[in-house]
C-alpha cells in the first residue's frame, strides 16, 4: 500500500509511452504524451508527502505544525505550466501538419523534406 | 519503421523500463515518511526570513525564483512559437461565423458569470502568498473568465475584448517585468533576483518584500499567455484555409 503512488506514476508514465507509440492520429499523440507527463506530477507529489501533514500554508495554524514538503510542489506548479504550453504548441504544429499534408496519421506523413 | 515491428519493440523495451522505475521506486521512502532536509528547513525558516504564509509561493517566486525565471521564459517562448505557427499560415479571410449559442438564458448566465469568475481569478492572485494560490493559477482562472465571453457571447466579442496587440504586450511585459525586477537587485548592489524591498507585516498583503511584485507579473503574463492561446486556436476555427 506505501508504494500505491510511487507505482501509479510508474503506470501513467508507461501506458502514456504505450499510447505514443501505436497512435494513429497527431491529436491523440499529443493527449498521450500529456498522460505520461502526468506521471511527473504524482511522482513529485508522492514523494513530498508526509503522513498526517497539513499543506506548507501558515495562515492560522501555528509554525512548526507538521506540513508537507514545499519544494517538490512548487517544482510540480511549474511542471503543470510547461507542460499546458508545450501542449498548446504540438497542437499548433499539428494543425500545421494537416494543413500541408491533408492528415493527421503519422504513418501517412511522409518523411521530412529539407 | 512499420506498426508491427513498432509495437513488439515498444513492448520490450517498456518492460525494461517499467523494471528499472520500480527498481528505483522501491529505494525511494515509503509514501508518507520522507524527511527531505530542504522543505523541512523552509518551513521552519519562510515566516521568519520572508514573512510569506504560503511557503510554496515563497520557494517559487524567491529561493527558487531563478527557476520560475527561466521558466516564464519557457513559457513566453512557446506560446511565441505557437502564434507565429499559427498566425504565419493563416489567410486572412474569415468564414461566416455562427454563434452557436442561441437562447437568452444561457447568454445571460454565461455573460453573469463572467465577472465573478475573473474576480475569482483575481483574488487567487492576490492573495497568492499569504493563502493557497498565485499568479499562475489566478491568471488562468483570469484567462478562463475571458475565455466566457466567447462561449456564452461571440467570438466578435471575444476578439474585441482582447486585441492582439494589447495582449502581445501584456505578454511580453509580464515576462520582462520578471526580467527587471530580477535585475533590480543587481543594481541595487545586491545578489541577482534578491528580495529588496521591506519584508512588510506577517500575514498582510504587503508582506514578502519582492514576492507579491513577482507574483503579480507573473499573473500578467500568464493571463495574457492563455488568452492569446485560446484567441489564436479560435481563430483557427473561424478561417478558412486553402489547402496547399
Amino acid at each position: 500500500m506505501s508504494y500505491l503512488p510511487y507505482a501509479l506514476a510508474v503506470w501513467l508514465l508507461v501506458v502514456g509511452l504505450y499510447g505514443v507509440v501505436t497512435s494513429r492520429h497527431l491529436v491523440h499523440l499529443v493527449v498521450c504524451l500529456t498522460v505520461a507527463q502526468s506521471s511527473t506530477y504524482v511522482l513529485l507529489l508522492a514523494v513530498g508527502y508526509r503522513k498526517h501533514a497539513t499543506a506548507p500554508i501558515f495562515k492560522g495554524i501555528p509554525l512548526g505544525t507538521k506540513a508537507t514538503d514545499p519544494v517538490v510542489q512548487a517544482l510540480t506548479l511549474t511542471d503543470v505550466v510547461v507542460s499546458v504550453t508545450v501542449l498548446a504548441l504540438l497542437l499548433a504544429v499539428a494543425v500545421q501538419v494537416y494543413v500541408r499534408e491533408g492528415t493527421l496519421d503519422p504513418d501517412e506523413i511522409p518523411a521530412v523534406r529539407g | 519503421m512499420s506498426a508491427r515491428t513498432r509495437l513488439p519493440l515498444f513492448l520490450v523495451s517498456a518492460a525494461g523500463l517499467a523494471a528499472l522505475l520500480g527498481f528505483g521506486v522501491a529505494g525511494l521512502p515509503a509514501f508518507g515518511d520522507y524527511h527531505g532536509p530542504y522543505g523541512l528547513v523552509l518551513n521552519h525558516v519562510v515566516l521568519a526570513q520572508r514573512h510569506t504564509t504560503n511557503v510554496v509561493a515563497a520557494v517559487v517566486f524567491d529561493y527558487r525564483g531563478f527557476d520560475t525565471l527561466g521558466e516564464e521564459l519557457m513559457l513566453f517562448a512557446a506560446v511565441a512559437a505557437t502564434a507565429l505557427i499559427l498566425r504565419e499560415a493563416r489567410e486572412e479571410e474569415a468564414r461566416q461565423v455562427v454563434d452557436s449559442v442561441q437562447s437568452e438564458p444561457v447568454r445571460a448566465a454565461g455573460l453573469a458569470a463572467v465577472p465573478v469568475v475573473i474576480l475569482l481569478g483575481l483574488f487567487v492572485v492576490a492573495f497568492g502568498y499569504l493563502t493557497p494560490g498565485g499568479g499562475f493559477q489566478g491568471g488562468t482562472v483570469v484567462a478562463l473568465g475571458l475565455l466566457l465571453v466567447y462561449l456564452a457571447a461571440e467570438h466578435r466579442a471575444y476578439r474585441r475584448l482582447t486585441p492582439t496587440q494589447v495582449v502581445d504586450v501584456f505578454e511580453g511585459g509580464g515576462a520582462a517585468a520578471f526580467v527587471a525586477l530580477a535585475l533590480g537587485a543587481l543594481l541595487g548592489g545586491l545578489a541577482f533576483q534578491q528580495n529588496f524591498l521591506p519584508l512588510g507585516r506577517i500575514g498582510a498583503l504587503t508582506s514578502g518584500g519582492s514576492i507579491p511584485l513577482l507574483n503579480w507579473a507573473t499573473a500578467i503574463e500568464v493571463t495574457a499567455a492563455f488568452v492569446l492561446l485560446f484567441g489564436e486556436f479560435l481563430e483557427e476555427v473561424m478561417v478558412e484555409r486553402r489547402p496547399g
